[in-house]
């Protein structure tokens, strides 16, 4: 009797995970209908949906949207709303793995370098008579940071794994600290160098969304797709290793190999989203610690929610980035600090974060 | 039948030997108890039977060599019990069970059916039913004890190294929790060897005890031949006292110096 009474319990346990990814689902899609509706030009928002279900095969429905209206929905706030969320998710999702490899609250894919890096080849770019390189074949600015946040990390882990005790986390995470000073003290020399484009390194820094494309969906999709399927299939081994180092270890894990393959994809996926749009902080670490308050700490739910719901959290905080100083663009790193940091002090005073 | 082996074992931090040489032979279902002053080198052997730190020589199990590069063949044939286990407080007691199963579980793939009916059974041989969904931050020192020893259990591993398993707990929960192994190792056969510093309990559990100091084995034998006054005097340096119970208990106890 007793073993039906566990089983049914952990059945019960196994049943919330499909009511949440449900839920998860259902804010992203909200979140991206808003995200369509709302912005300083175009059509009646409350037209949207309706011209929304006419695209949809074998659906015909008279939205009164014009042409050239939707044409602008379409080619300007829908780029821009799935680039969000694409970014939300990717930077979120990266956050939840580093913060699981490392059994560290602290730490994101920032902290190995990745926004120093970015910043300093991205310093470069701008240094470089940007009139010029913006018409290359190939914008190197992107090419720049994604290069850039790549090295970094790299000579973090090299330098990390070879000066730290062979199995732990917190020596890499200390290279980290080192590498990025060391970066930004490079790109802060750069910078003294060519005052006249502090303003634009400056912006960038900030992050934005503003001039996103189809193109730039396309530039960061594969990579958001790999590193995120690469990062949900390693969500048990990443609660095995909650138990810590050696005793996932005992347990029949190869430590250093997830540890650096997760590092690897998390690094990669946000290089990427932040080739394309700049520095976008806090969402790394404020997403997956909202989630495991709300959903619990096990891995398993935390990837998959920190993706949706950091997706969600992007596109709805990107809403505001374009209303706020409208026709003006407030930068969307702006938004998520102002807005993420008070949610996040709510939710730690609502729930005890520590445990 | 030989459970596992050690051969030769010899276990080095940057250079300083802490394990030098270590040969056993231990039968299936034995009980070896290592003993020895802190920095003996008890935690060592086990430490590199669990494959937690670099050795030279060999380890084997049923006369099968462990293989260097597999910690999941290691973990289905040993299961290790650290002296103090990182407990993720708001893991679930199912859930932490659970991560016993993982030297079956695929890379990439998730449990059975057969990996849960292998938890229950755990769960239920060591009435941790009724805390299934608890929390891991709810329970007492007593409770994670037994629970560690069923995320061990869920490995199905013959073998069970347990480093201190009683040096967190109350004289009382460190009877039950070695009553607990030792009813196990009965019923299933288990070998196992554990690393501890209360003597008496040593002597009272173990078939067999090993001494160790700066990482050499110094004397080995039932509790009645390792646990003498003088042996202790050398390697412990502790004045105690051996008293010889009539069922054959050896009971140590630790002499006040004379203050006169």
């Amino acid at each position: 009797m007793s073993t039906s009474v566990i089983t049914s319990r952990s059945a019960e346990g196994r049943n919330k995970q499909p009511l949440s990814f449900a839920l998860g689902g259902a804010v992203v899609a909200f979140m991206v209908l808003v995200g369509l509706m709302i912005g300083p030009a175009g059509p009646q928002w409350w037209r949207i949906p309706a011209e929304l279900l006419d695209h949809v095969p074998f659906v015909s429905l008279n939205s009164g949207v014009s042409r050239a209206d939707w044409n602008l929905v379409w080619q300007i706030r829908a780029p821009r709303v799935v680039l969000a969320a694409l970014v939300g998710s990717m930077l979120s999702v990266s956050g939840a793995s580093y913060q699981g490899v490392f059994r560290n609250p602290l730490v994101d894919p920032y902290l190995l370098g990745v926004a120093a890096g970015a910043g300093l080849g991205a310093t470069i770019v701008f240094t470089l008579q940007r009139e010029t390189t913006s018409s290359w074949i190939i914008d190197p600015l992107p090419l720049a940071a994604f290069i850039g946040a790549l090295c970094a990390v790299l000579v973090t882990y090299v330098v990390g794994t070879a000066f730290g005790s062979v199995r732990s986390g917190t020596t890499l995470v200390l290279a980290g600290v080192a590498v990025t000073s060391m970066l930004t003290a490079i790109q802060a020399f750069v910078l003294q160098r060519n005052s006249d484009v502090v303003r634009q390194v400056y912006s960038w820094i900030l992050g934005r969304l503003s001039s996103a494309t189809w193109g730039d969906v396309r530039l960061i999709l594969p990579y958001v797709v790999v590193s995120s399927v690469v990062l949900l299939l390693h969500r048990r081994l990443l609660d095995v290793m909650r138990v810590g180092d050696d005793e996932a270890l005992a347990l029949g894990i190869n430590v250093r190999r997830v540890r650096l393959i997760v590092v690897l994809a998390a690094t990669l996926g946000t290089a990427s989203v932040v080739a394309v749009t700049g520095l976008i902080g806090f969402v790394g670490i404020i997403v997956p610690h909202a989630v495991r308050l709300i959903v619990g700490a096990s891995n398993r739910v935390v990837l998959p929610m920190s993706m949706m719901l950091g997706a969600a959290f992007l596109v709805a905080a990107d809403i505001p980035s374009r209303v706020l100083a409208s026709p003006a663009e407030t930068p969307i790193g702006v938004v998520t600090a102002f807005i993420g940091a008070p949610f996040f002090l709510l939710l730690l005073r609502t729930r005890d974060v520590s445990r | 039948m030989t459970a596992i082996g050690f051969c030769d074992l010899t276990v080095a931090y940057n250079g300083t030997n802490a394990v030098v040489g270590f040969n056993d032979l231990l039968h299936s279902g034995e009980w070896l108890c290592l003993i020895g002053p802190n920095g003996a080198g008890k935690s060592s052997v086990l430490r590199a039977a669990a494959g937690l730190v670099p050795y030279m020589g060999s380890v084997a199990i049923n006369q099968t060599e462990i293989p260097a590069a597999s910690a999941r063949w290691r973990a289905q044939h040993i299961a290790y019990v650290p002296q103090a286990p990182v407990i993720p407080t708001d893991m679930s007691v199912y859930e932490y069970v659970l991560l016993g199963r993982n030297p079956y579980i695929n890379y990439f793939s998730s449990e059975t059916s057969h990996d849960r009916d292998v938890i229950d059974r755990v769960l239920n041989r060591l009435d941790l039913v009724q805390f299934s969904a608890r929390k891991l931050g709810t329970l007492s020192g007593g409770e994670v004890q037994r629970l560690v020893i069923a995320r061990a259990l869920a490995q199905e591993a013959p073998v069970l190294l347990l480093d201190e398993p009683t040096s967190a707990l109350d004289i009382g929960h460190q009877q039950q929790a070695l009553e607990l192994v030792d009813s196990l190792r009965r019923e299933q056969g288990l070998t196992i060897i554990s690393a501890m510093h209360d003597l008496t309990l040593a002597g009272l559990y173990a078939d067999r005890l090993v001494l160790m100091h700066e990482g050499h084995r110094v004397a080995e034998g039932t509790a009645k031949q390792v646990l003498k006054s003088e042996t202790l005097a050398e390697f412990y340096g502790v004045s105690a006292r051996v008293h010889h119970e009539p069922d054959g208990t050896v009971v140590v106890i630790p002499q006040r110096s004379s203050h006169l």
